[in-house]
């Protein structure tokens, strides 16, 4: 757990907030933020507001504004009044105070210099009791907050406390928040584990400790596997878990269930988008061994989620080596699909394998699939990779990138394209062979060809 | 466990708010969603005795307190008489003379009580037929009584008199039938007072009712034939810096006058006093006490404009000389006339005078006719004026509007931020919870501790030194001395630049003006105009901003006040126009 993600967890729900204050949902889960002030008119008959409610929402937004300028000296001054929404007479805002306030308020016992694991414990501990529903979120957060300081043992009593809290005909709407206390418990039994898992690696398998400590384990993995797999059923984005949970299986040999697990998390349709699940999947069926066919249909999914994936140069050599047609032919895309993103332009590897990999095509006269691939491309591809600023820049900073790339330049833009005239004005002595062969390539395949 | 007999508890679970309890074995309640379990046990109670909606779970030796708990039967218009009361001392503390509080606060809410049936009547809106408490603090009624009555009638042989109780016996209700008397235990569910229930429900017809806002218009009243030098904006100020009491009143009830349920809505309030609103009231209450004219405003009257004029154009740092000017426009438009000036409830239905608001417009208009206000004239002239006091440093400073202008925006910017930022620090919710109904009791006062715990957290993380000092009462907001350089005083400038002699008399240099107002709305809606601000040059409009801050009013409700006054002078300037030319003033459409 690191600061930003802790962090994250307590001021993204903040800008939530703000929605709760300003706008008012229409119930088709649409959000008309300008509408809130007239209906607070018409909701109280065309009265004012009142004095309360207005002072009290400039106090929030003096809060937020010394939060975001990190005075939390000022936040926990305007805190102070702002603790009375908790006595708002209008009833669904006293309902909806606690949750502002523990949001607000843990933030700024988080950064407040003079605030300690102490005064979080107190403040947290009180707001858990005030109104029931915030139970269960405040203790996970406050979990949280411990393992961020390290308090491995506080962060767990505060679970298992979390998770015998009974809180009658509510419970059902809390359903996922029980999984997820308990997940969380799940994770820090993985973490136990995983530091067993370690010192065991120093023991000899003969050694009587061995043994008792691997049946510690296992006794460890089967709480674990109960704790986590409630949750991961649930659709939603439960990678730690998911992979602690699977690197456990696979430890104790049950691939079956490993693959179940990991399927399940990556093709049920009722589970969000998620690259992590066909990545995590991937790596599973990789270690298993699994045939190409069924590896190239898993990332075929993450190509379409994430074309510029670094696995994607692997995913193309699997698809170099298929036999089947189509296979071959969506290697040179995805390949194309690598490099439209800008974080990719510097990849050699990328641009080595387009570069050989046009040539082959080519030999093998697939020149339509090229003609399709640079069709899309032909507007733009030439200022994004092609200037003359990025040739003077590739050669300075990579002799060997601005190679590959010129020598793609060459086959898609035709020899005269600046690029490529560039590289081959540059009088290389270890390259000089390499570029002629370049150059002889080029006015071989290219798919311009001035003579025509 | 036995679901069935726990029914009869109805008191909110602390912990999760649900009511829905079953007992243990030990006879203890516990919350069947939450598991909580309560202190409390429960009781064989005789539900015959007490409504079975009241809580019927008490500690065996809780039974004697609870009596105690339940204080004193006490009616809604003894409320209010403390409010007034505390209100009538606080301004006493300020240095109004006693008798605002001992006669004429008394006979005007003496007076109310009588208009409104609740006593000194032959057949009180609310007698219960029994004896109301004798309030403790009823030495200040007997106070009242004692003193001679200042607006006479015939009305003499009262019991506020005759034993400070508030009803007698004597007075036994004739034509008020089913009320209180046969079920004042149950009324008491809903509220604490005796007829909190029936008091927010009675709608009679020509009777004002009492409200907390309310109780600032006797006040104002009371100031107002005292001819105090409280105007009503200094008393709504005074209330915003809790010099007078106002929100949470109810807090310096006695211990034994409960309060909750109805009274709620009646005593709780949550917003300050609203100038226009208190304005309303006032002449609202006057009428309905059918008052008789007022003591006359004279010129020697704090509340004659002329006076007041001269105590804004100090508070807002402008130059004694214009005084002159202000004096002169009173004296034309004939608003710092007796008659006009001087409240009579009866004979000028429904209107009066807004001193405060009038005496500032006057001075608005004032600058109006000495800088034109048009984004344009008013800057030349300080270029003038500039470059004159760079020339003459050793004469008396010409009076600039740029460096003026410098120097309010600046203090009043700073001014209001601290203003809003002690709003959104107000302290609202009194220690005192009030609740709906005895179910709600324990939830409200748990929540109040709970408040005051995290707010003792968060008070720890806060430097110890306290960042705002407590202000005194005064009736200036702002302090111009010539040592602080920050903030110039101009009240030492001269007008010289801005006038010139023409024979005898000196006439403005500026001869253009322009209206506030083209158009006066009809009587059938209540504005006099509307104030679109955008249409207006920023120079009027920042002037407008600072002044109706300094009074805590709406922007519009000066601007309503100045086209009054513009009106009202530039009628007289017509018709004055064909005998005598000397002083003319150019009317130029804006």
């Amino acid at each position: 757990m690191t600061m930003s993600d802790f962090s994250e967890q307590l001021t993204k729900p903040v800008t939530e907030d703000e929605q709760v204050e300003t706008s008012v949902s229409s119930g088709t889960g649409m959000h008309f933020p300008w509408l809130q002030k007239q209906l607070e008119t018409v909701v109280t008959g065309g009265k004012k507001k009142k004095d309360f409610a207005q002072t009290t929402s400039a106090c929030l937004e003096f809060i937020q504004e010394a939060l975001l300028r990190h005075q939390w000296q000022r936040a926990a001054e305007y805190m102070h009044s702002y603790l009375q929404t908790l006595e708002d007479s209008d009833s669904y805002k006293r309902q909806t105070a606690p949750e502002v306030i523990w949001k607000l308020g843990s933030e700024i016992l988080f950064y407040h210099p003079k605030s300690n694991v102490e005064t979080f414990n107190t403040f947290a501990d009180r707001m858990k009791n005030i109104g029931v529903l915030n139970y269960l979120k405040i203790s996970l957060q406050h979990a949280l907050y411990l393992l961020h300081h390290g308090m491995f043992e506080d962060a767990d009593r505060n679970l298992s406390q979390a998770e015998t809290w009974r809180y009658g005909e509510k419970s059902s709407s809390q359903e996922v928040l029980i999984n997820l206390v308990q997940a969380y418990k799940g994770l820090l039994q993985y973490y136990t584990w995983s530091k067993k898992k370690m010192e065991l690696s120093e023991f000899d398998e003969d050694d009587y400790a061995y043994t008792s400590k691997s049946q510690n384990m296992l006794s460890q993995s089967c709480k674990t596997s109960v704790n986590i797999c409630a949750l991961i059923k649930v659709p939603g984005v439960w990678d730690p878990f998911v992979k602690s949970y699977v690197e456990m299986l696979e430890f104790y040999g049950d691939q079956d269930g490993a693959r179940n697990v990991l399927t399940n998390y990556a093709y049920d349709e009722k589970f969000p988008s998620n690259p992590n699940a066909h990545i995590y999947l991937y790596d599973f069926l990789k270690r298993e061994k699994a045939p190409r066919a069924k590896l190239i249909s898993v990332l075929k999914i993450l190509h379409e989620i994430v074309p510029s994936h670094k696995l994607m140069l692997e995913f193309h050599m699997l698809l170099r080596k298929s036999e089947k047609e189509e296979h071959r032919k969506l290697g040179l895309g995805v390949l194309f699909g690598v490099l439209d993103f800008a974080g990719c332009t510097k990849n050699k590897t990328a641009w080595r394998y387009l570069a050989k990999y046009l040539k082959l095509m080519l030999m093998e006269s697939h020149t339509v699939w090229v003609q399709e691939e640079w069709n899309s491309r032909k507007n733009w591809w030439p200022a994004f990779h092609f200037s003359s600023f990025w040739a003077k820049t590739d050669w300075k900073e990579d002799t060997a990138l601005a190679f590959e790339k010129a020598y793609v330049a060459g086959i898609l833009l035709g020899k005269g394209c600046r690029y490529f005239r560039y590289i081959l004005k540059q009088d290389h002595q270890i390259l000089k062979k390499k570029i002629k062969r370049m150059k002889k390539s080029v006015k071989k395949y290219s798919i311009v060809n001035p003579g025509v | 466990m036995d679901l069935e007999e726990a029914k009869e508890f109805k008191e909110r679970c602390s912990q999760c708010a649900a009511v829905s309890w079953g007992l243990t074995d030990e006879g203890k309640y516990y919350c069947t969603s939450c598991h909580n379990v309560t202190e409390k046990s429960k009781e064989v109670i005789n539900s015959s005795v007490i409504p079975n909606t009241k809580i019927n779970t008490i500690n065996r030796g809780l039974r004697k307190k609870r009596k105690h708990e339940k204080g004193w039967d006490w009616y809604v218009c003894e409320g209010f008489q403390y409010i007034l009361y505390h209100q009538a001392e606080a301004l006493k503390n300020l240095g109004v003379g006693s008798e605002l509080k001992d006669e004429v606060l008394h006979s005007f809410w003496k007076r109310y009580l009588q208009k409104s049936k609740q006593a000194y009547c032959k057949n009180p809106v609310n007698t219960s037929g029994r004896k109301t408490k004798v309030l403790k603090d009823n030495l200040h009624c007997s106070d009242w009584a004692s003193e001679p009555e200042l607006l006479s009638g015939g009305d003499t042989d009262f019991a506020l008199e005759s034993g400070a109780e508030f009803q007698s016996d004597a007075q036994i209700p004739k034509d008020f039938p089913i009320t209180k008397a046969s079920q004042s235990g149950a009324a008491s569910v809903c509220s604490g007072s005796l007829d909190g229930v029936e008091y927010s429900l009675r709608k009679e017809k020509g009777i004002v009712k009492m409200t907390v806002p309310r109780t600032l218009a006797f006040c104002y009243l009371s100031l107002l034939w005292q001819r105090e030098t409280i105007t009503l904006s200094d008393l709504l100020r005074f209330v915003e810096e809790d010099h007078i009491p106002y929100i949470n009143a109810f807090e310096r009830f006695p211990e034994e006058m409960k309060l909750y349920g109805r009274d709620k809505g009646i005593f709780a309030v949550e917003s300050w006093p609203d100038y226009e609103e208190i304005y309303k009231n006032m002449i609202e209450v006057a009428t309905f006490l059918d008052l008789p004219r007022f003591p006359e405003i004279t010129e020697d009257c704090y509340l004659h404009p002329n006076i007041l004029c001269m105590k804004y154009l100090m508070e807002v740092n402008l130059p004694d000389e214009m005084h002159g000017l202000t004096c002169q426009v009173v004296k034309m438009t004939g608003i710092g006339e007796v008659d006009f000036l001087t409240f009579d409830p009866i004979a000028k239905m429904k209107k009066t005078v807004k001193y405060d608001v009038q005496a500032v417009a006057v001075i608005v208009v004032v600058l109006k006719l000495l800088f034109l206000l048009d984004d344009n004239l008013e800057w030349s002239y300080s270029d003038l004026a500039e470059t004159y006091n760079e020339e003459h440093k050793e004469d008396k400073p010409q009076f600039g509007f740029r460096k003026w202008y410098q120097v309010m925006k600046k203090t009043f910017d700073e001014k209001k931020q601290k203003w809003e930022e002690a709003r959104a620090k107000y302290s609202w919710k009194s220690g005192k919870p009030l609740y709906h109904s005895h179910i709600d009791k324990s939830v409200a006062y748990k929540r109040r501790e709970m408040v005051v715990n995290l707010q003792k957290q968060f008070s720890a993380l806060v430097d110890s030194t306290p960042v705002v000092e407590k202000k005194g009462p005064s009736s200036f907001q702002f302090n111009w001395t010539e040592e602080d350089i920050n903030r110039p005083c101009f009240h030492e400038h001269t007008l010289q630049g801005l006038l010139v002699k023409k024979g005898q008399s000196l006439k403005t240099k500026n001869s253009l003006y322009w209206l506030s107002t083209q158009k006066f709305c009809k009587s059938y809606c209540k504005h006099v105009t509307t104030y679109e601000e955008s249409n207006f040059s920023l120079s009027y409009q920042f002037i407008l901003n600072i002044f109706s801050f300094l009074l805590r009013i709406k922007t519009s409700i000066l601007h309503e006040e100045v086209s009054l006054i513009e009106k009202k002078l530039f009628k007289k300037k017509y018709s004055e126009s064909k005998k005598n030319s000397s002083r003319s003033k150019k009317i130029r459409r804006h």
